[in-house]
């Protein structure tokens, strides 16, 4: 026989169909592998943040384990009291007294700002429109001491007012812009349904609209309360008294007045700090991804 | 919607017009005005004219030094963080089951990086006898002065924000995904290498997210406060005093209202300036596929 045989032309293949098999296998277990030490390098230091805070003072700086030898709850413990008349819980009290109403007004006016873009035609649109953009690119930096003299003469120092209001009005142009961009993508014939049965435009929005654009307000709603849990500038130029302080303040005040060595103190409260945050974020990540891709995010 | 009143729309954003004049567009002159004045909160604002500017161009040292750091500051960050999250994002894009985990891993110190916690746990991790000396003796390096040098502390900073390239992978990761897989199938046939197809697939298509990426990083790394603030307090020397910081003091701390105005408006032409060049030079290497939204 001068051709080969079937079956050994079958072998043949699968032995290079093998080979080249095996190879992608090792091409994925090197991706896999780097990508792995490369993500335990990058996550260690909170992971050492949260071993740390449980050990004694002496051993913070001694060894590069995060395991705590002797786990002790005195960081938490003397942490959460604070040199400050206060403890912990009101700071964190007021960090939510921020943050609730902020968050509510930011979803509210933002969904009213984008229906109104995103359905409407009117005088005066496209550069409006175009504000919008400008606003997204404008540096907070310009704005931020007229603001300030603002606020004073409105007598509104020390108060959660201005951190509330500018985004009561859909000051947050990046959200007005993940909605409008959300909206879009929804089709309309649900809505001019509605009209047709009678409806206005408010209960378009309230009854058909909302409910569709749930998961892009769930996003503006995390996004808010991150930025806001994280916010340090602007209760440091708003707020003053001790008794107003948001964590983010509150931890800062910590570091300047803690004695120099009670380090794990001030990990203890840094924890306390960012686990609102994860908790937030691994609860409803998909929201976070979801906003992100569709709107693009700072940060 | 049609047969709807022509001023119904103007209705649902007027709240936005309100927010727009009140908190952006009157701020927004105002500073321009406050920054050709002497303006120290007790007495009425007192035009000065160019004075200001004179002063910081000509006489202002520290202004000088502050800003050196800051250009400094931001041509390392953005180009590193940039970088970053691309290698990391085409890496993730091969198809690899666990992509959701390792997108997540990657993520989390984005979301927490505003944070002053994390601010603060730099400063124990790069302190002198912190983990990352630890872990450099430990296989066997001289320990760095990560903070206490000025050679350092400006790089050390540039590290946390890198830290953080997790939302720019994100949207780098969004955008690789929608990449047409029958492109390089395609060029594969015609010989086409990894590289290859990176170089003149990938990233022609994606263009108009590292454009976006391009331009917010920027944007942020020019108003960088937390960091410096927290960490180093713009020391050793001076060598991490970005301007936020000096304007910062200059507003809130010496109560110079218009000095610290012209500082925020030299500061907001440069960053226009570098947004307007990148805007104009799009056109150039900024790919927008016919159909598809920007």
């Amino acid at each position: 026989m001068t051709s080969t045989s079937p079956a050994k032309m079958r072998s043949a293949l699968t032995a290079t169909e093998l080979k080249l098999r095996r190879q992608q296998r090792r091409g994925a277990a090197i991706r896999y592998a780097v990508l792995l030490v490369f993500g335990l390098i990058m996550l260690y230091p909170l992971i050492w943040l949260i071993g740390a805070s449980f050990k004694t003072n002496s051993e913070i700086f001694s060894s590069p384990s995060f395991w705590p030898k002797e786990p002790t709850l005195d960081g938490y413990i003397n942490g959460w009291q604070t040199s400050t008349p206060y403890t912990f819980a009101r700071f964190f009290m007021n960090s939510a007294l921020i943050i609730i109403p902020k968050t509510i007004g930011t979803a509210i006016s933002c969904v009213l700002v984008a229906y109104g873009f995103a359905r409407f035609e009117f005088p005066g649109k496209r550069i409006l429109f175009g504000t919008v953009i400008a606003t997204l690119l404008l540096p907070n930096v310009v704005t931020r001491i007229p603001q300030y003299l603002l606020f004073r003469d409105l007598g509104w120092l020390d108060s959660f007012l201005p951190l509330w209001v500018p985004s009561a009005v859909a000051g947050d142009a990046f959200f007005v812009f993940m909605l409008i961009q959300f909206l879009r993508a929804i089709p309309r014939d649900m809505e001019e349904a509605a009209r047709v049965d009678g409806a206005n435009t408010l209960q378009t929005l309230v009854f058909i609209v909302v409910p569709m654009l749930m998961p892009a307000i769930i996003s503006v709603c995390l996004f808010q309360f991150m930025w806001t849990m994280n916010d340090f500038l602007g209760p440091l130029i708003y707020v003053s008294s001790v008794e107003n302080y948001p964590v983010s303040l509150a931890l800062k005040l910590s570091i300047d007045t803690t004695e120099a060595f009670d380090w794990n103190q001030i990990l203890a409260m840094s924890v306390l700090t960012l686990a609102p945050s994860l908790l937030v974020f691994f609860v409803a990540q998909k929201y976070f991804i979801e906003g992100i891709s569709t709107g693009g995010v700072k940060g | 919607m049609g047969g709807d009143n022509r001023y119904l729309g103007l209705a649902y954003v007027a709240p936005y017009i309100i927010g727009l004049l009140v908190f952006t567009a009157f701020p927004f002159l105002a500073s321009l005005y406050l920054s050709f004045t002497d303006y120290d909160l007790l007495s009425k604002p007192e035009w000065t004219g160019l004075d200001n500017y004179e002063r910081l161009m000509t006489r202002d040292r520290t202004f000088n030094k502050s800003l050196r750091v800051t250009l400094l500051y931001v041509f390392m960050t953005v180009p590193l963080k940039l970088a970053f999250a691309l290698l990391v994002a085409v890496v993730l894009n091969y198809r690899l089951k666990a992509i959701g985990f390792f997108r997540t891993a990657y993520y989390v110190p984005s979301i927490l990086g505003g944070s002053i916690a994390i601010a603060v746990l730099w400063r124990y991790i790069f302190a002198e006898v912190g983990l990352v000396n630890m872990g450099l003796e430990a296989i066997g390096l001289e320990p760095v002065n990560w903070f206490g040098d000025p050679q350092n502390a400006l790089f050390t900073l540039t590290l946390l924000r890198c830290w953080q390239f997790g939302s720019a992978m994100v949207i780098f990761l969004a955008a690789l995904q929608s990449v047409d897989k029958s492109l390089y199938e395609a060029s594969s046939i015609d010989g086409a290498n990894k590289w290859h197809q990176f170089r003149f697939i990938t990233v022609p298509l994606i263009t108009p997210v590292i454009f976006f990426n391009l331009i917010m990083q920027t944007v942020q790394a020019f108003q960088e406060f937390n960091g410096p603030y927290i960490i180093t307090d713009g020391g050793p020397l001076k060598s991490t005093y970005l301007l936020p910081l000096y304007i910062y003091d200059k507003a809130f701390k010496s109560f110079d209202m218009g000095y610290a105005s012209a500082i925020a408006w030299i500061l907001f032409v440069i960053i226009m300036v570098l947004t307007l060049i990148a805007f104009w030079s799009s056109k150039k290497w900024v790919y927008y596929a016919g159909d598809k939204r920007s």
